[in-house]
């Protein structure tokens, strides 16, 4: 019989039982076939005798549960075999927007320009009027909002948008477009935030945006 | 080597035209070395302002291409022999030049004058860039309205990502009474906007209208506020301290009694 070029499965001896490292590169089938000529032929007299706990890698390969049964079912061919570990590649993060990871950019916005950003963003300066802050989260302006801003741009409807000096042209939270009212504008521009709330677009002042009830780090006191 | 110093607007009618006859004459009155060019190309202006209409021969296209030589194109000024224009042609259009050549003439100019005034055509398509192109600075104009702010702010945003830094602002036009009972933006709401320095204010005076049909720049005629303003704004871009024009006028006869013996 030809000498197999098994380097698909790595059988390793740990202190409590025994690691199969799967290849992660190579074809499912040849990583089968491997397996299964180590457990029957190469291996066969470490595999017999008392029961071993048995640790599974199977590096970056993404594997279906079929595949996965298939291995296991391998394995399980072999009494006294016990799997104590299947380890998978970690599932790729989905793109959770992360509140704590705010990126501070600094400078000023005027008629024309856009500024565009994925993800929470903290702007230190004015936005004129005419001027456009686009986010894929929140946008906290700490200066003067006098033109546009458009928080959750690819539909995120728990984006917010804060500024200083509350005076926009226009906001814009995922779908919604939302504008001050034409005549009575009068009102003072306080620090303040907009929000939507079962679709409407509301705006209140800064201290009531903990009662919002979003993941937001809320500080409750000492 | 001289300083070439744009002034534009982004909005037209503003007074970028009046205002760099103007600021160009004040200096030439301050004994500067001073030349003015017209990049309105096809829209020419500043001559009529000047008065010099009739004097002029070859044109800045006619320099660009090299239909006669740069200082064959310069118009002497009739009142100071210091001050010279470099006229737009008026039968083409802004693409008549490049932003290259543009520079290339601007550059040989700040050999021979102090300061080299470009009056920017309103806009910021070729015409802009032309002017900006040979700049080392920039004023802003401004009117104390919100569509001439905007504007404004537009310019001195691209003024910023262009290789001039710092412009300064001028808010021409102003009413003290409208400020006063709060129908015009006052110089702080303009300023807060635009976020930039101040280089001066200029006050809304019929003189200005008046001398310029007439082809005589207002700084010429001492009665005229606007004329203050306008000188006070060459000697701060010279480099003195002056401050703002007192904008209350028209004091009354008891007020500067008051004020003769100190009480005011």
């Amino acid at each position: 019989m030809a000498v197999r070029a098994s380097r698909y499965v790595t059988i390793k001896g740990i202190k409590d039982g025994l690691t199969f490292q799967f290849d992660d590169k190579c074809d499912f089938e040849e990583l089968v076939n491997d397996l299964r000529f180590k457990l029957e032929h190469t291996h066969q007299n470490i595999l017999t005798g008392p029961l071993v706990h048995v640790d599974i890698r199977t590096g970056e390969r993404e594997m279906t549960e079929e595949q996965k049964d298939t291995l296991l079912d391998i394995l399980s061919q072999k009494g006294n075999l016990l799997v104590r570990s299947f380890e998978e590649p970690p599932a790729p993060e989905p793109e959770v927007p992360d509140r704590n990871d705010v990126k501070i950019l600094t400078g000023m916005i005027r008629s024309g320009q856009v500024l565009h950003h994925e993800g929470p963003l903290l702007f230190l300066g004015d936005v004129n009027a005419g001027g456009t802050v686009i986010s894929t989260d929140d946008i906290y302006i700490l200066g003067a909002l006098r033109g546009m801003a458009h928080a959750g741009i690819d539909g995120n409807e728990d984006a917010v948008i804060a500024a200083s000096f509350f005076s926009p042209t226009q906001l814009r939270i995922a779908d919604r477009i939302s504008r001050p009212p034409d005549e009575g504008e009068n009102r003072e521009s306080h620090m303040e935030f907009a929000y939507l709330q079962d679709g409407i677009m509301k705006i209140d002042k800064m201290a009531n945006m903990a009662r919002l009830g979003r993941d937001f780090n809320v500080f409750k006191g000492v | 080597m001289g300083e070439a110093i744009v002034i534009t607007s982004g909005k037209g009618g503003v007074g970028k035209t009046t205002t760099s006859a103007n600021i160009g004459t004040a200096l030439a009155l301050l004994g500067k070395k001073v030349c003015l060019v017209d990049t309105d190309i096809g829209l020419r202006n500043l001559d009529v302002v000047m008065g010099l209409e009739n004097r002029i021969i070859y044109d800045l296209c006619d320099v660009a291409d090299g239909r006669c030589r740069l200082n064959q194109a310069l118009v002497k000024d009739k009142r100071f022999d210091e001050l010279y224009m470099l006229p737009a042609a008026q039968t083409k259009d802004k693409n008549a030049v490049s932003p290259e050549q543009v520079k290339e003439i601007i550059e040989e100019l700040k050999k021979d004058f102090e300061y080299v005034l470009i009056d920017c055509p309103a806009g910021i398509e070729q015409g802009f860039k032309n002017a900006i192109a040979g700049a080392d600075q920039a004023i802003v104009m401004t009117t104390p309205e919100n569509a001439s702010v905007r504007d404004a702010d537009r310019v001195i945003g691209l003024l910023e990502s262009s290789h001039i830094s710092a412009p300064k602002l001028i808010v021409n036009r102003i009413r003290h009474s409208m400020v006063k009972s709060g129908d015009m933006l006052d110089i702080d709401e303009v300023l807060q906007v635009l976020n930039i320095d101040l280089l001066g204010v200029v006050p809304d005076d019929e003189l200005v209208i008046k001398a310029a049909n007439s082809g005589e720049p207002t700084v010429m005629n001492p009665d005229s506020k606007a004329a203050i303003a306008y000188r006070n704004i060459a000697r701060r871009i010279l480099g003195d301290t002056v401050p703002l024009m007192q904008m209350d006028q028209k004091k009354s006869a008891f007020s500067r009694f008051k004020k003769f013996f100190g009480m005011g």
